[in-house]
């Protein structure tokens, strides 16, 4: 049963910006208005050389967020313990203000597919996410925010709507949520379903972190527009729209600008993340009002 | 949960495969062509992954030859882990084996020296000891030395000329590879691995002290191999390489 007493994360209701090491002697010189930085978990499992050092000077400085990418807290098979321990030895030296991963699976019998792939929402597959996330947790020895996914298509097999699936989840295991307001747009344009519709329905009170991305627009055979979440474009003015009406039902949370391919220059993504800072402050401004 | 995944996983694999049953596209369609955006997220991922580690390999065959022998590699080999800087450890032995690049004899020794310079750029630290500690060791005692080698030293040997195949591949104004055999030793003196090509006999001193031989024993090993060997140069490169972590004396530890 959740605890109320136990923080989800510890990370400043501010912007933060996806780390790439491409702008680490920028982010060293002046972050800018930038709070904190998220990395992706498995980069950084080698055993040493730069990618290391150069965390541990991240560390020293910023509160990290540790974003994992291929647990598979979906996956209908046990969690690799291997992996696990990874991700213990990671929190237990980085000591990170967050610890998230994916409503997703990406693994199948050894083999690793290096995509969040989907799942139906059932009674059945909510026992099992459910015993994962049990499982994280307690080998993390902290509680874990879990990410919605940005979807493609759904199950017809599914009983449950995204935002009650996780709800539960959050419910039975205590764990937080991480909204990905790209996410939402791109899964309500993509299935035909209202983006605010999805936000009231979910459970915004377990929400520890919020994500903005960019997407990337195509249409299918019949077509109907399908975006696929690529993280390789600039935030869309819907998106930014979205994230208005997210903060004004939510209050203040640390939201993070990601940007995985197509880098551009760190002050493209400084300029992004005082952007989400103008939306959180007029958030707040307006909730004192 | 159903046999949902090994099916999901077999179809995103295999675009022969119809894509799985039950899928809609939320407005009374079936999925249809929205599965394949996993697909094609699996595929240009893991080409993305092995671009990435093998940067001379795709441009010694080209970009368009690059892709499809991934997407052949990638489905037969997927990664065995989600630490990806790993992907790519069968992919030397795969291009050995792969019939239409057959007559490029030499690239199966290539993708092993990217292969060992990505591993060198990501092992563990260790602090080197100083060159003259080496040279305090009393001469008689020299040859009972133990060298402990860094964890981000890789030696790769080969009957062609891979080094300097992958500097003219790499480096601005590198010379031509001439058809030679080439061993390399490559070293990480910070953060950066640093390939270079072996002397004679180094490659079976450097394997016979990662076996636990003496300095005098591999010493007379790769005299054996290679009347020419120097001792002097190779301890020079390793050290100039940061790659001795420890040399001990048996009876007083550390030299």
């Amino acid at each position: 049963m959740p605890d109320p007493s136990v923080r989800l994360t510890t990370l400043p209701a501010a912007p933060g910006v996806g780390y790439k090491p491409q702008h680490f002697a920028d982010i060293m010189r002046d972050p800018g208005g930038v709070a904190w930085f998220e990395i992706h978990a498995e980069n950084y499992m080698g055993d040493g050389g730069r990618p290391i050092a150069q965390l541990r000077h991240l560390a020293e400085r910023h509160p990290v967020s540790v974003h994992g990418i291929g647990l598979g807290i979906g996956g209908e098979g046990r969690l690799d313990p291997d992996h696990l321990t990874r991700l213990k030895h990671l929190c237990d030296w980085l000591t990170p203000a967050s610890f998230s991963e994916h409503l997703a699976w990406s693994s199948h019998e050894g083999a690793y597919l290096n995509d969040l792939l989907p799942l139906p929402y059932t009674a059945a597959t909510l026992a099992c996410v459910a015993d994962h996330i049990d499982e994280t947790q307690e080998a993390l020895g902290r509680p874990m925010l879990l990410e919605n996914p940005s979807s493609y298509l759904v199950f017809d097999e599914s009983t449950m709507s995204e935002p009650e699936f996780l709800g539960e989840l959050a419910r039975r295991t205590g764990c937080g949520l991480l909204l990905d307001v790209n996410n939402v747009f791109v899964s309500a344009t993509n299935l035909g379903m209202s983006a605010l519709a999805y936000l009231d329905a979910f459970p915004l009170a377990r929400v520890g972190e919020l994500h903005l991305g960019g997407h990337h627009e195509d249409a299918d055979e019949h077509g109907a527009p399908l975006l696929i979440d690529s993280h390789d474009h600039a935030i869309t003015e819907p998106v930014w729209t979205l994230l208005d009406e997210t903060f004004a039902r939510l209050g203040a949370c640390p939201v993070l600008i990601e940007r995985d391919d197509d880098i551009p220059p760190w002050p493209t993504l400084e300029a992004e993340a005082a952007r989400a800072g103008r939306a959180l402050a007029r958030a707040v401004k307006r909730a004192a009002a | 949960m159903s046999a949902g995944q090994g099916i999901f996983r077999a179809a995103v694999l295999d675009p022969a495969r119809p894509s799985p049953a039950g899928l809609s596209d939320g407005r009374g369609h079936a999925a249809g062509k929205r599965f394949d955006v996993y697909r094609n997220n699996v595929a240009v991922g893991l080409t993305e992954v092995l671009e990435t580690g093998f940067p001379v390999i795709r441009k010694l065959i080209g970009e368009d030859r690059f892709s499809a022998v991934c997407g052949v590699f990638l489905r037969q080999s997927p990664p065995a882990s989600p630490i990806l800087s790993r992907y790519g450890d069968g992919f030397p032995a795969f291009l050995a084996g792969f019939e239409p690049l057959a007559h490029l004899r030499y690239l199966a020794d290539v993708a092993a020296l990217e292969l060992a310079i990505r591993q060198s750029y990501h092992a563990a630290d260790a602090l080197p000891i100083l060159p003259e500690s080496l040279s305090a060791v009393p001469p008689e005692r020299v040859d009972d030395l133990r060298l402990g080698l860094a964890p981000a030293l890789r030696v790769v040997r080969s009957h062609w000329p891979i080094h300097d195949i992958w500097s003219y591949n790499t480096v601005e104004n590198a010379p031509k590879p001439a058809p030679v055999a080439q061993d390399v030793l490559i070293t990480r003196p910070e953060f950066d691995p640093a390939p270079q090509v072996l002397p004679p006999g180094g490659a079976g001193f450097i394997a016979a002290l990662q076996q636990g031989a003496t300095l005098g024993t591999a010493a007379e090993q790769a005299a054996r191999d290679a009347p020419d060997f120097d001792l002097g140069e190779v301890l020079a490169l390793l050290l100039a390489g940061n790659a001795i972590v420890s040399a001990d004396l048996p009876g007083d530890g550390h030299a």
